[in-house]
């Protein structure tokens, strides 16, 4: 590792003297561990899908998941400690809970996003707490279209196109550019956000993963929800498929 | 019942004493000095939807029982460049409303980089109506436009209620015109055909309602921003007057 802090590393109150943070940049480290997830921004929705690595069959299936809702209409996918996600998730709801308390309509994802960001900034301002270890992501389908934002451990948040975050993000990125996103309709970017996950799985050194799948879009009236089961089985079957075919063009080698 | 005797001190007696002191259903019956009387927008206020904005309409008078305070009133009131309210009941605590939501919305607005909706903006009314029920006796209305959703009225009466109508009245004078309404106002009408229906609406409830009267002030609210209208006194439309 080239980053070695060096005795500025030990508290989020320091920097180092070429200006680093080193306490936030581990945090990312934590994130980059973690199972990939692939967020794309397509024409008329946004789809999640979530490599949930399993580390013993004895866990009961669908426990621990990694997308949630924060109000009907928000999607939260999430990468990195889930601990951490856990406590952003409920600060996330109350925010949303607050905003429609106070002015009665639903809270603009944007705005979210700013405010978990700022949540999440005043972590690594201090020596007494240490920053959150994840990263989150954030998706609605408001009136001026889907909206995708991202936000890192260190408070600051882009609006994206598509992103990847963990173990796969720089392998999942590359799949991510071949896609022409404004042309891409929902439907078909759930099966090609689900192709990228198997393609990017890792089987040596993860075995098991269970692969979650959610959208939000026109064709839900933007509110936030897990695919529905024959949606992810053909999303499933195609992102099967495509792995066999790759094999297959290997072999022809 | 005396006061400061807890013995005898009757807390509804009490509270009914300062009620019908103050109560504006009361004040013919009990005949009070004006200037103990509070100041109030006796008021009409009309706000109608067309397609593409809103049309706002109040008269000018500002009573105090039967003196005229101000006769030239503005009860339009800009909570943001495109969201007006419209004030009727007690002067003060309208304008106390107006002034603390439109500082709320200015500090959304800073925060959202964007104008506020004007549902977000009837909410904020509402809930300090709503909040100080027992205290305030303020009925508003708040108009205006904005990208998401055009043209709206919202109407935020006495008790904290809000609802979004095509067409509202509100005020005292507004008891005389809701028949005119009724019978003059049709769904998809055009700008023009807007402005004749507030104008005729303040003037005939102007000519009946003593707490409304002087000018008609109206305003035209639509993405291009605001017009504001005075029509004054000698220039209101000519009703039959017996």
């Amino acid at each position: 590792m080239s980053s070695i802090g060096s005795g500025y590393d030990l508290s989020a109150s320091q920097f180092s003297p070429d200006g680093r943070v080193f306490q936030v940049e581990y945090a990312n480290k934590a994130v980059e561990a973690s199972g990939t997830v692939v967020a794309l921004r397509c024409k008329d929705g946004i789809a999640f899908a979530v490599e949930k690595i399993i580390t013993s069959r004895l866990y009961e299936s669908g426990s621990n998941k990694r997308i949630h809702n924060v109000d009907k209409h928000i999607g939260m996918a999430v990468a990195g400690l889930l601990a951490d996600a856990r406590q952003l998730l409920t600060v996330a709801r109350d925010e949303a809970k607050q905003y429609k308390h106070d002015y009665g309509v639903s809270i603009p994802v944007k705005y979210l996003a700013d405010r978990l960001a700022m949540y999440m900034h005043a972590y690594t301002l201090y020596g007494f707490v240490r920053p959150f270890g994840c990263f989150i992501l954030l998706a609605a389908y408001e009136s001026d279209g889907p909206q995708l934002y991202g936000v890192e451990p260190s408070g600051v948040t882009y609006a994206y196109h598509g992103i990847a975050v963990g173990k796969a993000q720089q392998t999942a990125k590359t799949e991510i550019e071949k896609l022409k996103l404004s042309e891409l309709k929902l439907e078909d970017g759930i099966n090609e956000a689900a192709k990228i996950i198997y393609q990017v799985h890792d089987e040596v050194k993860d075995r098991m993963f269970e692969l979650e799948l959610s959208w939000v879009g026109q064709v839900n009236d933007g509110k936030h929800e897990r695919v529905p089961a024959q949606i992810f089985a053909k999303a499933e079957s195609f992102a099967k498929a495509s792995l066999e075919e790759a094999d297959d063009d290997d072999d022809e080698m | 019942m005396d006061v400061l005797n807890p013995m005898t001190y009757d807390a509804e007696e009490d509270q009914l004493r300062d009620r019908t002191k103050y109560s504006q259903m009361d004040k013919h019956i009990i005949p009070v000095e004006f200037q103990q009387q509070p100041v109030s927008t006796g008021t009409t206020i009309v706000a109608v939807e067309y397609d593409g904005g809103v049309i706002i309409g109040a008269d000018t008078r500002t009573s105090a029982g039967t003196f005229v305070m101000n006769r030239f009133t503005d009860k339009l009131t800009p909570l943001t460049d495109q969201i007006f309210c419209l004030r009727s009941g007690s002067a003060a605590d309208t304008q106390a409303i107006a002034q603390v939501v439109t500082y709320q919305l200015d500090f959304l607005s800073a925060e959202m980089n964007e104008p506020p909706l004007v549902r977000i903006a009837a909410n904020c009314v509402r809930r300090m109506i709503y909040q100080y029920r027992d205290d305030f006796l303020a009925g508003m209305i708040v108009a205006g436009w904005d990208k998401k959703l055009g043209g709206q009225v919202y109407s935020c009466p006495l008790g904290g209620l809000l609802v979004r109508q095509p067409v509202t009245l509100g005020g005292s004078g507004s008891t005389y015109i809701w028949g005119y309404l009724d019978n003059n106002y049709r769904p998809n009408m055009t700008k023009d055909e807007c402005y004749d229906f507030v104008l005729k609406g303040i003037t005939l409830a102007i000519t009946r309602d003593g707490s409304s009267g002087g000018c008609a002030r109206i305003a035209i609210i639509n993405k291009d921003g605001v017009e504001r209208i005075d029509v004054l006194g000698n220039d209101l439309p000519k009703v039959f007057d017996l």
